[in-house]
This record gives structure tokens, sequence and C-alpha cells, in this order.
């Protein structure tokens, strides 16, 4: 974990009212911000990060160095064009990279820890319009986002619907499924078991549950990747051994297979960058998210309001929020009698579709943000 | 090409339905393929279009010209498409691959005020032809693809097709035949390639 204090951020001038009926005083924005505003205003592209994003889409993490989670897709003449667009990225809140979550302080000067409010995908969002007004954006000429920030964007569109123009969803849901959640709670309960853990109250100790915390990482991966993806990568090739020599079974509980030693490398590089409590409090608002709830049960209600342009992109390989859950949100569209655009790429890598390279994708950004 | 009938650089069915759809009309085309009348559409005549593709690639064309259209299965998703959504629905070239043409027209004249279908005439003398002297299934300019390769499995002749609107309720309020770029007048179903039918409830 790094200290946030060298993360630009804001702090927003009133208390974030939660769905839960408690309030965040002082809540802190963490945020990056690419390319120029333009004096109407009217040149904003907010991008809505993922469950163990952050606000680096298109700049230098700060604790591993590594690129842009998206520069791919944002940058200087990429298909969300920083020299024409002003793009800000936000960390969310209940996150751990400079936004105000469970690892702040709270008004006694200890961490929140579990005394951090449960939140919400919609209390999160109440946190980037709360940004969106310090820094004086009225309207965004698009919102986007992919998995849990295709749920901010579709948020957005529901509950502030004249906060922006056009609305991308890439690889998302409108609600949690029973397997969603299941995953989720396979994750809590991995780093809730971690005796390290102590009931949230780790910040001062010496160990933190990172073991926990790197099983859940290692179950939710599979997730975001196809079996067609994981065969191609690893089949069941072995692993080199460390000193070197030719991958063996080793009749023991080593690292084998090469699928088992990437998914360690994943569980343990991100415990050095995420907090444990944060994935507690950000799964939870995932497996709460259902927008069709939040609008007397119909999700055509939750549009009706709009007048944004929308565009929903699946991939054909992503069994976490298949395509069938983005032709739900469509068909709502369509009876809401918003403008919509769908299509499902092909994409052999699951999920993370979103992140990698499909060129078709970058297509369609390029054409719908215009 | 007279000043008065612009063909907006469309086919000859597309360009009569974008002469005929007034101004600031909300239109559905289904099967809309690469968007080329969705954009005259917009460009020409302010209408709020929307499109529905069943091909993955002329979708993400279209997306990329900026217009909405949904990847989908006409067959399947008119049906969450609310009663009177749209003025006009389009169906150009389409219904020979529909699963039910006959459940189809009914979906069009639901979701739509009007509707237009376009389609090629399989009683056109070439296909005459072809079938009578050839003794083969017919491959012609209208219908250029093989009997394995074609995606049409309901081919329909231009009296079916009035046969079936009658049946439906459907009043045929104008229509149109084509042979290549140029208009058929009478003898429609044996000189026709192409039919366009605008129809009401």
């Amino acid at each position: 974990m790094m200290s946030p204090a060298a993360l630009s951020n804001v702090t927003l001038p009133a208390d974030l009212s939660l769905d839960s009926g408690q309030a965040l005083s002082g809540v802190s924005i963490a945020y990056e911000a690419y390319g120029a505003l333009n004096a109407a205003k009217d040149n904003a592209i907010l991008v809505c990060h993922a469950l163990t994003g952050d606000q680096f889409v298109a700049s230098e993490h700060p604790v591993t160095g590594k690129s842009g989670w998206w520069e791919r897709m944002v940058g200087p003449g990429k298909p969300v064009d920083t020299d024409r667009f002003f793009v800000i990225c936000a960390n969310v809140i209940g996150s751990c990279m400079g936004s105000t979550g469970p690892a702040s302080e709270a008004s006694d000067g200890r961490p929140y820890a579990m005394r951090f409010p449960v939140i919400t995908i919609r209390d999160m969002v109440r946190g980037l319009v709360g940004l969106l007004d310090v820094l004086g954006i009225e309207r965004l000429h698009t919102a986007v986002g992919g998995s849990m920030g295709g749920m901010q964007v579709l948020s957005i569109a529901a509950n502030f619907p004249e906060r922006a123009n056009r609305v991308l969803a890439i690889a998302t849901t409108a609600r949690h499924s029973a397997q969603n959640i299941a995953f989720h709670e396979v994750g809590r309960q991995a780093i809730m078991a971690d005796p390290a853990w102590h009931n949230g109250d780790y910040y001062a100790a010496g160990a933190q549950p990172d073991a926990g915390l790197a099983v859940a990482r290692m179950a939710a991966h599979i997730t975001y990747l196809s079996e067609e993806g994981l065969t191609r990568k690893f089949g069941r090739r072995l692993q080199d051994r460390p000193d070197g020599s030719a991958g063996a079974k080793s009749f023991g509980f080593d690292a084998d297979f090469q699928v088992e030693s990437y998914l360690r490398y994943q569980g343990s590089g991100f415990t050095r960058r995420f907090d444990a409590n944060s994935y507690l409090y950000i799964t939870r608002a995932m497996d709460y998210f259902d927008l069709a709830e939040e609008h007397g049960g119909t999700l055509a209600e939750a549009f009706a309001g709009s007048k944004a342009r929308f565009c929903i992109v699946s991939f054909d390989t992503d069994w976490l929020y298949p395509t069938s859950e983005s032709r739900h949100i469509v068909h709502a569209l369509n009876a809401a009698g918003a403008p919509v655009s769908f299509v499902e790429l092909s994409a052999p890598y699951g999920h993370d579709s979103f992140l990698l390279d499909v060129p078709a994708l970058d297509r369609v950004v390029k054409g719908f943000v215009g | 090409m007279a000043q008065s009938t612009p063909d907006f650089g469309l086919r000859p069915d597309l360009a009569v339905i974008a002469r005929v759809i007034p101004d600031g009309s909300r239109v559905l085309d289904i099967g809309c393929g690469d968007g080329a009348l969705m954009e005259a559409l917009q460009a020409h005549k302010d209408c709020d279009v929307r499109g529905i593709e069943i091909d993955p690639d002329s979708v993400e064309k279209c997306v990329a010209r900026g217009l909405s259209v949904v990847q989908g299965d006409a067959d399947s998703d008119l049906a969450a498409y609310p009663k009177g959504s749209f003025d006009f629905v389009v169906l150009s070239q389409t219904l020979p691959m529909a699963k039910r043409p006959d459940l189809m027209l009914g979906e069009l004249l639901r979701v739509g005020r009007q509707a237009f279908v376009s389609f090629p005439n399989f009683a056109h003398w070439r296909t005459r032809a072809a079938l009578m002297f050839g003794g083969r299934m017919p491959v012609t300019r209208a219908l250029p693809l093989t009997w394995y390769e074609t995606r049409n499995i309901h081919h329909v002749t231009v009296d079916d097709f009035r046969e079936l609107a009658r049946e439906k309720g459907a009043r045929i309020e104008n229509s149109w035949f084509f042979a290549g770029e140029k208009p058929v007048g009478r003898g429609a179903n044996l000189r026709a390639e192409f039919a366009v039918f605008q129809l009401t409830r």
C-alpha cells in the first residue's frame, strides 16, 4: 500500500449522502486528468474504472510503475483522443488510491476500517458527480467504462441523466447475478479467513491479510479470462523450476503448472497495490448493484428520463457478464426509446477483452465518441 | 437524375424509401446493413433513425459512422419495442430471411405506424426462365447466391406479398417496382426484379 498523499485530489465541499442512510464528510476524490477543458466545458470525457482499477488510466501507476490500464484506448490520437478531449478518471470512493475508503482516516484520526459505511455503485457515482461539480463540468461529452466502470456509467445515465450526452458501457451488466455474487463471496471469505485480517483492523499491525487478498484475486482473475484464453496461454504446460531447470511434476504442491504460477503471481502482485478492506467494500457495492431495483423494478424506467445516446458492447467469450446481460440493457433502452447501439464483439480473452488488444473495440469507441 | 428524384447515392429501393419518408420522422431500419439508408435519412431528412442488423461487422461499421444500430435478430428482438415506437419501419431485402414472414409483417405494423418492405421478386421472368429452362435454382442479378449460400429461406413474389398483406389486413398505400435501376410499370409480377411496398395497419 502506498501513501496517497502525493496524489492529486479534491475534497468535496458537501457531505456525501449514501444509499445506506449514512453520510460521509470531507470526502476526498483522487483523479487524473489529461488534455485540456475547452472554454465551453463541453469536451470532457469521464472514464470509470473497474473493481481493482484506479485513476491511472493513461499514466504510469505510482506503485507498480506499469503504464496506464487503458493506454491503448486513451491518449493523443487514440480512440479517446486527449488532443481533443479533456479526459478525467477518478478513483472511486471505497477504493485505496487516494479517494476516501476504509483505509482513510476517520474523524478520530484512526483508519475507518470496518467502520467505513457500506457503499453502492450509486454512491460511487455521487462521488464522481461531486468531482465534476468541483471541476465546473455540468455535462460530460461521454461517460465510458468497462465492467464495474460500465455499471457506473449506466448509473450516471439513470440517476444523473442530465450529466452525460453519451454513455458507453462495455462488458458490463445492470445487475449482479447469483453467480457474480457467489464468486465475490469466495473472495471476501478468503480475506476474512486470513488471521491477519483482524476484523479489518490491520492497518497499524505489522502484517496485512495478503494471503487472503491474494486468493480473492486469484479466484476473481479466473472469471476475467475465458477457458479458451487460459488454454491458449498455458494449456497444461509445466513451469520451469526456480533454479532454472525445466518444469516437471514435483509430486508436491509447488506451482507445477504455468497457470498456477501465473495466478500466484497475479495474487501476490495485487496485494502490493490494493487494500483488502477496499476489496470487501467494492465487491459488496457491485453485489448490491441492481439498476432496475433502484427504479421500481423495471430497467426501462431507470432510463426513462435519459436524453443520452448509448452504446453497449459485449464480448462473445465473456462469461462473467455475458452478452445476454447486455441485451437485457439494450431491450430496456429500446423500450425507453433511447438511441442505442449494441454490438457483441468477438475476442478470445473473456471478460478482460475490454482491456486488451481488440481492434474492433477501438473502432467502435472511436466511432461512438466521434 | 432529375432534381425532383434524388437518389441520395442509394440503390433504387432504398432511394424510393428515402424520398417518401417525410422530414423529422422516427424510423427503424431492420436489416440496416452498413447504414446507407440511415445515414441518408439523418443527413437529408433530419430523421431520428435506429437500426437492427444481425451481422456484427456491419454493426461495427454503423457504430463507427455514428449511427444507433443494435446487433440483433429481427425475428426475436422486435418484441422489445413498444407499440407505435416509430413512424416508419423499414425492412429492406430481409423479408425472405425471416423465420415467419407473416408474423414479421404483423410486428412491423405493431412497432411502426407504417412499414416499407422491399424484396427480390421470385416471379421475375429471369427467375422463372432459370427454373423452367435450366431446371436449376435460379442464380440471377437479383438473387446472386446459390441455393446453399443464400440466407433467403422464404422466396416470395409480388403477387404472394399482395395476398399476404390482404390476409394480414395491412393496407398497401403505395408500391414501386424495378428491373435493375429502371422503374417497371405494368406486369410487375413478371417484369419486376425488386418490389417496394408501403403499408399501413
